[in-house]
């Protein structure tokens, strides 16, 4: 995972190697400046706590700063479990967020429900939002999400950035 | 009037509107405010845990406020309801997620005062030192917490370096660093790896000196004190009242501390100090954490050098899993090991309220039993609930900045309060 | 002490406190009639030589298949003499309406709050009887037996996702 070199590629004159020159660069400028908007609910705030600390650092990713606003992030962290309850709050939460943004699914209580399979807890937030990457563990080791973050990284590096598209995926996907 | 101003050389200050008593001087006159209903909502990066507070205010005042939480309700106690007594070990982990031993101990104790049972020498010490670094871990999260949100981002990464050093030293034991799922019914899950003790030690020297550093940071600190003296301020007899117990008891002045008054586990041979506040406020409260983490290291200390060597667990097959060798070797063995596991244990059908202190004040579990493999109740009586549930009461009247102060040194942890 | 505190209800309060008992690792506990649970309450809190001025814990639990149904534990606490006692009011389902005792104990509000939201238990003299944990849409008590685990009652429409299949049992999806 970590052994992937990261080099900015060199300028081309065709028109083609020039747009995905520039979606590279624009992936590489988000990748490394990710606001995380740290949706904390429960134990695994206290393992996000650690990861932005000084031992396991988010920082060296670029990903220092929290925003508690969803307006200036674009990371949306769920961190912990989400209970019925707190279901419509992440909901509006996302949609108040602007594109480009990325959901990380911090924790198996956000990744699928964990071991609170009961009539409050929403099984994983993908049922209410759209997910890139799901870190599993109870709590994640600090490495555990470090390496996430980079897995993400990578998945925000190869997908096509435009200046003006919307490349998310739909909320609600339309039913086949 | 020209002569008047001439004769007194003040002039009159006009009537202002609204009626106001004209003189008295403009510093004087009554600002007109509107009452404002703000909402600090569930996801707020200063609400430990997810909590919704109303606030009414009249200006920066706190007319009246409203708690709404339930928003990390897990369904703890149905869920135990459904697994056998040893798996709701994990469950009652989650509860108060920073001191997760003292959890564990806590349910561990109420089912064995069911059951019976007296656990060995060696369990009872391993249970007492693995709770107290884990009581050290929670105050020193809270300490970390209240510095970061007051502004002073740096004491919450000297407690977060703090809080690694003996997350580490819990992860050689239990396995986990957070969640640890350590105590069984019948005593501890395993015992210490080679060389635990001597690295222990260590790390409790590495903790007191940060613990002082971080002491030192804050305690003299003009900014802290302005914003935690004489703010969230509660009286001996409202908090008992309001059904405070632990740290935030004893800073308003109550000397009740379940270690000494209705010790448990061996907590009746060691020597250490109940630190008690007089004003119970935030800045009280907070020293209170501050002393208890010393205690705290004077008590891992003691019961480090009186372990004894022994056997960590009750030798009944009834409420124990064998040893491995007598499971794979004898009969009996994979019986009782089948029958644990699948049935699990059988607790004799009654009812019992067992409290400790945890870190932020009594915990109790109020188990009532069936006779079968599962609770049939398990009810947690959560340390932080009474200190959130107090929360309109001991800020009405104050300013909106001392709500954060306040909510901080309650120390609630969404986990126990919501269950 | 607490065998003292049990035997003066019992003579204080003839009919209503009843059935005194020993409970196990040494906890003295009576059953208290559920119509004048404040006034016990309020004697305890009051008399000068018990002064149990804490309520830490107080619940509800819900036997399924005895008439009464439910049963509110009040534990108490003296904390000038260090005393605990427990009182268990039985509850009927088809009357379980308890006198509130948060003009004795203001601490006891939520805990009257948590037994209205998870069984059904209603306070009189309560100052802000609604639900604690639950949404104000959710219908009925999780708490109460014949509630299911998986009783999920969602605010928020789900998406379909593709789930593992979770094995025999009563499981699936709801």
């Amino acid at each position: 995972m970590a052994s992937d070199i990261d080099v900015v590629p060199a300028i081309t004159t065709r028109r083609d190697e020039a747009v995905s020159f520039l979606s590279k660069a624009l992936g590489w400028a988000r990748k490394y400046s990710l606001f995380q908007y740290p949706f904390v609910t429960a134990c695994c705030g206290m393992e996000y706590m650690t990861v932005a600390s000084a031992r396991y650092d988010l920082d060296r990713f670029g990903a220092a700063l929290p925003r508690f606003s969803p307006r200036q992030a674009d990371l949306l962290m769920v961190v912990g479990t989400v209970n019925c309850k707190q279901a419509p709050i992440l909901r509006r939460i996302y949609e108040q967020m602007a594109d480009p943004k990325w959901v990380v699914a911090f924790g198996v209580c956000a990744s699928s429900g964990g071991f609170y399979d009961n009539y409050a807890t929403v099984q994983g937030i993908d049922r209410i939002i759209p997910v890139d990457v799901y870190i599993p563990g109870c709590p994640p080791r600090p490495e555990q999400v470090l390496d996430g973050i980079m897995l993400l990284q990578k998945r925000i590096q190869d997908q096509t950035h435009t200046l003006t598209e919307h490349t998310q995926q739909p909320l609600d996907p339309k039913p086949d | 009037m020209a002569t008047d101003a001439k004769e007194t050389g003040v002039l009159d200050p006009p009537a202002l509107p609204g009626g106001a008593p004209a003189g008295g001087g403009e510093l004087d006159a009554p600002i007109p405010t509107r009452q404002m209903l703000i909402n600090l909502g569930p996801s707020h990066p200063a609400t430990h845990g997810v909590t919704r507070i109303v606030v009414e205010l009249a200006g920066e005042t706190i007319e009246s406020m409203k708690l709404d939480i339930g928003f990390l309700h897990r369904g703890f106690e149905k869920s135990c309801e459904n697994v056998t007594w040893t798996q709701c070990f994990p469950y009652t982990d989650r509860l108060n997620y920073v001191s997760s031993i003292m959890n564990n101990v806590g349910f561990a104790l109420a089912v064995e005062k069911l059951c019976k049972l007296d656990v060995p020498d060696r369990a009872k010490y391993l249970r007492v030192i693995t709770s107290e670094l884990h009581r050290i871990c929670d105050h020193l999260t809270l300490v970390g917490a209240m510095g970061m949100e007051l502004g002073a981002m740096t004491v919450l990464l000297y407690a977060i370096e703090a809080r690694d050093v003996l997350w580490d030293r819990l992860t050689e034991i239990c396995g986990a660093r957070l969640t640890s799922n350590y105590a069984r019914v019948g005593g501890v899950a395993r015992d210490v790896p080679e060389g635990w003790i001597e690295k222990t030690l260590g790390a409790l020297d590495r903790t007191t000196a940060i613990v002082d550093e971080i002491d030192g940071l804050l305690t003299r600190n003009r900014i802290f004190v302005d914003r935690t003296r004489h703010t969230g301020k509660v009286s001996r007899e409202d908090a008992l009242e309001l059904g405070f117990t632990g740290p935030c008891l004893r800073a308003s002045g109550e000397a009740y501390d379940l270690r000494k008054a209705a010790p448990y586990l061996v907590y009746d041979r060691l020597d250490f100090d109940i630190p008690v506040g007089s004003n119970g406020d935030n800045f009280d409260r907070y020293l209170m954490r501050i002393e208890e983490m010393r205690q705290s290291d004077r008590i891992v200390r003691q019961c480090l050098q009186q372990m004894e060597p022994g056997e960590i667990a009750v030798a009944d097959f009834r409420y124990v899993l064998p040893p491995k060798p007598l499971v794979y070797g004898t009969i009996e063995g994979v019986m009782a090991h089948f029958k644990l596991v699948m049935e699990g244990i059988k607790v004799p059908a009654g009812e019992a309220y067992s409290y400790t202190e945890a870190a932020n004040g009594e915990l109790g579990f109020y188990v009532v039993s069936d006779g079968g493999g599962k609770p049939y109740k398990l009810g947690l009586r959560a340390p932080g609930w009474p200190m959130t549930a107090a929360l309109p009461h001991m800020l009405r009247g104050s300013l909106l900045s001392d709500l954060i102060p306040t909510f901080d040194s309650i120390n609630m942890i969404g986990g126990e309060v919501e269950q | 002490m607490s065998k003292a505190v049990i035997q003066a209800l019992l003579e204080r309060f003839p009919r209503i406190v009843y059935d005194a008992y020993e409970g196990v690792g040494g906890d003295d506990c009576a059953f208290v009639q559920k119509a004048r649970i404040a006034d016990v309450c309020r004697f305890l809190r009051e008399e000068p030589k018990y002064q149990f001025n804490m309520a830490p814990y107080i619940t509800a639990v819900d036997y399924l298949g005895q008439e009464p149904r439910f049963e509110v534990v009040y534990n108490l606490l003296s904390t000038k003499y260090n005393t605990r006692i427990r009182l268990r009011v039985k509850v009927p389902e088809d009357d379980a309406v308890v006198p509130s005792v948060t003009g004795v104990w203001r601490g006891a509000d939520w805990f009257e709050r948590y037994c209205f939201d998870m069984y059904g238990i209603r306070f009189t003299g309560h100052p802000d009887l609604r639900r604690l944990f639950m949404y104000d849409e959710f219908v009925g008590h999780p708490l109460r037996k014949d509630y299911p685990l998986r009783g999920r009652q969602p605010l928020v429409a789900e998406r379909e996702v593709k789930d593992v299949f979770r094995g025999p049992g009563p499981a699936g999806r709801d």
